[in-house]
């Protein structure tokens, strides 16, 4: 096989050749190795953590420095710092999974209508995205989390909206292009109806940069759901969220002198950002040689 | 040029009618009744039913629309349920905490970025370039408020070298003539007060400047590079000019362009109030005042905060835009 994929005559496909490229550059590598260490640590929370955030908690240890039974000390409940950042990775990822899946096909729905048929139905999807990109991201969310109520749901929702123009706009610059290609043109000469022609060719065609996109846009997801989460219009506690545990020990004014119970919930966001990040930059190189 | 900017005034017109719209709907959809909310939990019936009365509530929805954009066009935001103060004149109290703050960011951001871009792209790929662009990565991956805690823990507790939190020690004499301290303090020659209130700007600055510094120093780098790959440069180094000219003279002067946008919209950006940072150094400006607002579910602040935070957004992207055009003479309106 490598002797056919190094000769001259055999042509890579442009998926091989951005296969290739990924795998040969480092930090797509790290993004990748990243991200499946945080995904399974995720999975497998409820069996490897040393303790139930839920149901452990030994008061008379609250707030206790990293010792040998809690590696990185106990929160202000006197839970295990290790077990809530560990359940904390997986309700951090579950937001985002869910919110950037919300902000995707919302967005990506009204992007394909906005490009393919034009005329009023462009106009209007294109105010209501300058509209909600008009507002800094953070304080969209908070003023649809503030109008939610805090709960796990309104997060996802919010920082879901956030995402829609994003993909609205990526979805209908590329199917004002493509809608105008050969292929597309072909299709609709042979009288297939509009939502055929989208689903069936344009669609798949777009769907390599609204994947690059969402990788990308899980990471801004994760920042955005944490600072809702400090702001406390996440999760609220005891649900061991990564922004609300920082918002917990900041608010109880313990931050400061029990430093460990903001150090691992901010390196565990930080890691799952910078894993997304890595991931999306990598996805880009490979796929878009170009952009970098 | 006139022409350019009168249409990009135009343009922005529809979207400010849609913020406005938005900001509307956002006391409307909170869930029970906007009396109620806007009072509190303890308003009376007698005084719920007056405020109703007195706020047009009974009236349909689009005629009470109507008023709310008529009051604000004349900046009448409303006032706190907490403090009773009109939301205006709040804004304008903590506005100048929050210039001044940006200002100092940008300046932290912009010092340190664009020579770490530029040192980037000249040593592109080298041991220089991998450590700035894996600094910059951070920088955007990190939870800006959560550095802000650290830097407290470490400068401010453990070392003691700087004060944790607010923009004025206690007991400094000092008298505020505009809001803006830095500047008040060079106006009244009151260097101890100076040097305090320096003190007190340096880690919220460093804070909420690292996020713009890490996208500035990325921005400055590719294009620089992209600069650097062109022939006039090739040209300029076969006339055998000094590296150093080379780079300052033709290549940055062209690199320009995309940098000073990222710049515009970074700072825009921060003049609508670091919420969570200045949260963390309990920074008396629009940001906090926006947290407070949501703690004490304090909604005409929460609603005043968003319109003002998103008004200002929209301009200083308008001024960046009217400046493309007098940056690049090429550009005209399509």
């Amino acid at each position: 096989m490598d002797t056919l994929s190094t000769s001259p005559f055999v042509r890579e496909s442009s998926l091989q050749k951005a296969k290739r490229r990924f795998l040969r550059s480092i930090s797509a590598r790290i993004g990748l190795i990243l991200t499946i260490a945080l995904v399974l640590l995720a999975l497998l929370a409820p069996v490897l953590r040393p303790f139930d955030p839920a149901t452990a908690r030994d008061f008379a240890a609250r707030l206790s420095p990293p010792s040998a039974v809690h590696w990185f000390g106990t929160d202000g409940l006197g839970r295990d710092m290790l077990s809530l950042v560990w359940y904390g990775i997986r309700i951090s990822l579950l937001i985002s999974v869910v919110s950037v899946g919300l902000g995707l096909i919302v967005g990506t729905l009204l992007g394909l209508v906005a490009g393919y048929f034009r005329g009023w139905l462009e106009t209007t999807i294109s105010w209501f995205t300058d509209i909600l990109l008009a507002f800094p991201s953070i304080l969209l969310a908070i003023a649809v989390a503030t109008v939610m109520g805090p709960s796990l749901q309104s997060v996802m929702i919010a920082v879901g909206v956030v995402q829609i123009p994003i993909f609205i706009r990526l979805t209908r610059s590329m199917v004002l292009s493509l809608r105008e290609q050969g292929f597309v043109q072909t299709v609709r000469a042979f009288g297939a109806k509009p939502w055929r022609i989208i689903f069936l060719h344009i669609l798949p065609a777009s769907l390599a940069p609204l994947v690059l996109q969402a990788t990308l846009s899980i990471g801004t997801a994760t920042l955005e759901a944490a600072g809702l989460g400090f702001l406390g219009l996440g999760a609220k506690p005891p649900t061991p969220e990564l922004g609300t545990m920082l918002s917990d020990s900041f608010t109880n004014g313990y931050a400061l002198s029990a430093p460990w119970t903001i150090l691992l919930p901010g390196l565990m966001i930080t890691l799952i950002v910078l894993a997304f990040n890595l991931l999306g930059d990598g996805l880009r190189d490979s796929l878009d040689p170009r952009a970098s | 040029m006139l022409r350019y900017i009168a249409r990009r005034l135009l343009d922005i017109l529809p979207v400010l009618l849609g913020i406005s719209l938005l900001v509307f709907l956002f006391l409307q959809l909170i869930p029970g009744n906007p009396a109620v909310v806007l009072l509190g939990p303890r308003a009376t019936p007698e005084q719920i039913a007056n405020l109703q009365e007195q706020l047009g509530l009974n009236r349909p929805l689009p005629l009470q629309y109507l008023s709310f954009l008529g009051k604000l066009i004349r900046f009448d935001l409303g006032r706190s349920i907490i403090s009773g103060i009109p939301i205006t004149q709040e804004i304008s109290t903590r506005w100048p905490a929050t210039f001044e703050l940006s200002v100092a960011a940008m300046l932290v951001a912009i010092v340190l970025g664009v020579p770490a871009g530029i040192l980037a792209a000249v040593k592109k790929n080298g041991w220089l370039d991998n450590i700035a662009m894996s600094a910059s990565l951070l920088g955007v991956s990190m939870p800006v408020y959560w550095l802000g805690l650290l830097l407290v823990y470490l400068f401010a507790v453990n070392l003691r070298w700087l004060p944790p939190s607010g923009r004025l020690g206690v007991g400094v004499n000092f008298q505020p003539l505009t809001g803006f301290y830095v500047l008040d303090a060079l106006l009244q020659f009151n260097f101890p007060a100076l040097t305090d209130i320096l003190a007190h700007l340096i880690l919220p600055a460093l804070t909420v400047g690292t996020i713009p510094l890490a996208i500035i120093a990325r921005i400055t780098r590719s294009a620089m590079l992209e600069v650097l790959s062109q022939d006039y440069i090739r040209t300029a180094r076969a006339k055998g000019l000094l590296e150093r000219w080379v780079i300052s003279k033709h290549a940055l002067k062209n690199a320009l362009l995309p940098v000073v946008t990222i710049i515009g919209l970074q700072f825009g950006t921060l003049l609508g109030g670091a919420i969570l940072t200045e949260t963390i150094f309990s920074w008396p400006g629009i940001g906090s005042w926006i947290y407070e607002g949501i703690l004490a579910r304090d909604y005409p602040v929460v609603q005043g905060g968003v319109v003002f935070v998103a008004l200002v957004f929209v301009l200083i992207n308008l001024l960046v835009d009217i400046s493309y055009a007098f940056l690049d003479p090429r550009i005209q309106y399509k």
